[in-house]
């Protein structure tokens, strides 16, 4: 097994949840499919799904709910 | 009370604007910024800036507290909310008064007021002002709904009273449709919401939007005449003028007076605008909100009337009656904005932040452009995708159509893709050349325009960020 990072496709605004009274996408060890959504990023007030890319088990989330992101960085650990 | 130090409670383009407004008046500024603004062009021409902490706007700019503490720190003694963040929000307002500082712009009773739907329809009927005919609230029975109905004539619309953003609505252009359909909306709205509750407002097709500029100082009420913004994507507006090309002279003095009244029914005060939906087929008006701030689109207003709506509005927060009678508020020439934003019109308007490698601005005659842009900025991602409008004045509308594809073809934004290619491509249009468009006229356009869209902003003129 190999661990691998998820990257935010863009920059933005993380979320780890569809609405804000919604629960998580995913949780720190939920097992997860490639087209699996497992946030969004807020990108000029328009919203993008962010996918696991890979089927595996995520290891820990990276970014937080809310937290500010660049292109290409780090989101989440996921063993494959 | 005169204003000594403003502090500007937004960013972007607006935060340019009003500190323009205020340096013209001799008043310093001060301008609050995000960690993502730091370098932004509003903060590179304030007197002062304040850190407000993050990104996020619901931390920094939504942040009432931090920007009250900004404002008490800064020495400031007025806060200009531009417009969207706490533009429109009464408790803001409230709280600004109370902690003795000026907010430039209505009282908190007045945003609360027109920030409520069923109020402001209210506040507009007893000002005898004509509003979209349909159900005052939630109706209760079909029989209640069909006999209004049978009042406002076909087609209407079926709305659920829990929804919002367009959902939940159905259209009914006959009798046996509605019928049909009142049980179907019944029953959706129950499961989608929680709530059967409908209510019934007429479809008027084909509607323009017209808007009346007013300027209030708690007393007295002018207008500066109208701005039509019928083009519009996902109802936001993307190319705005005045005066409006569809009005005849008497159906505008009816408008703009019936703006007057109604905001000094409600004791005005500041810069405001009414928004409308006029049918030219029938000239009949219809009132649709009142937005107690400055709008994006002023600028067009300020080219005709020649008159500073930003410096107005803070004159009068500074406690000066309003300084212009309304036999003085006279309309010369045409003037049209356009929307340069962040967006490939390529790609579904797909939001593109990254940083401007070249920059060219048009000028000349009648040109103005309003951005916050310069050379090497960085666009943050964070907010939204307005880079600056393009503003052009000129004798008639023909002339000012002219002169808008003079300047786009100036203006050269490198690094980002912008919505010009669209602009340009409107400005070509045999029906925005004639003036004739709606409400709904620009999506279909913009499908069957899809292909010209696609090809007009070559990639190489951009350099993606890695």
């Amino acid at each position: 097994m190999a661990t691998q990072q998820i990257f935010s496709p863009l920059p933005g605004i993380f979320y780890r949840k569809p609405a804000p009274d919604k629960p998580v996408y995913k949780n720190d060890g939920d097992v997860v499919a490639e087209s699996d959504t497992i946030g969004l990023i807020e990108v000029m007030k328009s919203f993008n799904e962010v996918k696991a890319g890979a089927a595996g088990k995520i290891v820990r989330f990276l970014a937080e709910n809310e937290d500010a992101v660049m292109a290409g960085q780090p989101i989440a650990e996921i063993d494959v | 009370m005169a204003i000594k130090k403003l502090l500007i409670a937004n960013r972007g383009e607006i935060a340019v604007r009003i500190i323009r407004a205020a340096r013209d008046l001799g008043i310093a500024t001060v301008q609050v910024y995000s960690k993502a603004d730091k370098d932004s062009l509003a903060v590179r021409l304030a007197d002062e800036a304040i850190d407000i902490g993050p990104p996020q706007a619901s931390k920094s700019y939504l942040n009432q507290a931090v920007i009250l503490a900004a404002a008490q720190a800064t020495g400031a003694d007025a806060i200009h909310p531009g417009y969207g963040f706490l533009a429109e929000n009464a408790e803001f307002a409230a709280a600004v008064e109370a902690a003795g500082l000026i907010f430039v712009g209505p009282t908190a009773q007045s945003i609360r007021l027109m920030g409520d739907k069923v109020a402001a329809r209210e506040a507009a009927a007893s000002a005898g002002v004509p509003t979209v005919p349909g159900s005052e609230g939630r109706l209760e029975s079909a029989e209640a709904a069909f006999a209004l109905v049978e009042k406002t004539g076909f087609p209407v619309m079926i709305k659920a009273a829990a929804g919002g953003g367009g959902r939940g609505i159905r259209i009914a252009r006959s009798a046996e449709e509605f019928h049909h359909l009142m049980p179907q909306a019944q029953a959706e709205a129950l499961a989608a919401f929680g709530d059967g509750g409908l209510y019934v407002e007429k479809l008027i097709e084909g509607a323009r939007h017209i808007e009346v500029q007013v300027l209030g100082d708690g007393r007295d009420v002018i207008h500066c005449f109208e701005r039509e913004c019928s083009l519009q994507r996902r109802r936001q507006k993307v190319w705005e003028e005045a005066p409006s090309p569809s009005l005849t002279q008497a159906v505008r003095e009816k408008l703009c007076s019936s703006a007057v009244a109604l905001a000094k029914a409600v004791n005005y005060r500041g810069a405001g605008t009414l928004e409308y939906l006029y049918d030219d087929r029938t000239g009949e008006f219809y009132f649709l909100e009142m937005n107690t701030r400055i709008q994006v689109e002023h600028p067009v207003t300020e080219m005709v009337t020649g008159i500073d709506l930003v410096r107005e509005m803070i004159r009068i927060a500074g406690g000066e009656p309003l300084r212009i009678r309304q036999d003085e508020v006279r309309v010369g020439g045409h003037s049209i904005e356009v929307r340069i934003n962040a967006e490939d019109p390529a790609r579904n308007f797909l939001p593109n932040p990254g940083t401007v490698n070249a920059l060219s601005v048009p000028g000349g005659d009648g040109v103005r452009f309003d951005s916050m842009l310069y050379q090497g900025y960085t666009v943050p991602p964070f907010y939204d995708s307005l880079l600056g409008k393009l503003i052009v004045h000129d004798k008639d509308r023909q002339s000012a159509i002219r002169r808008l594809e003079r300047a786009l073809a100036e203006l050269s934004v490198e690094g980002i893709f912008t919505t010009k290619p669209l602009h340009q491509a409107l400005a070509r249009d045999a029906d925005v050349k004639a003036g004739r468009f709606h409400t709904a006229w620009l999506e279909p356009w913009l499908e069957s325009h899809a292909a010209a869209l696609a090809t007009a902003q070559p990639p190489s003129a951009v350099k993606v960020a890695p």
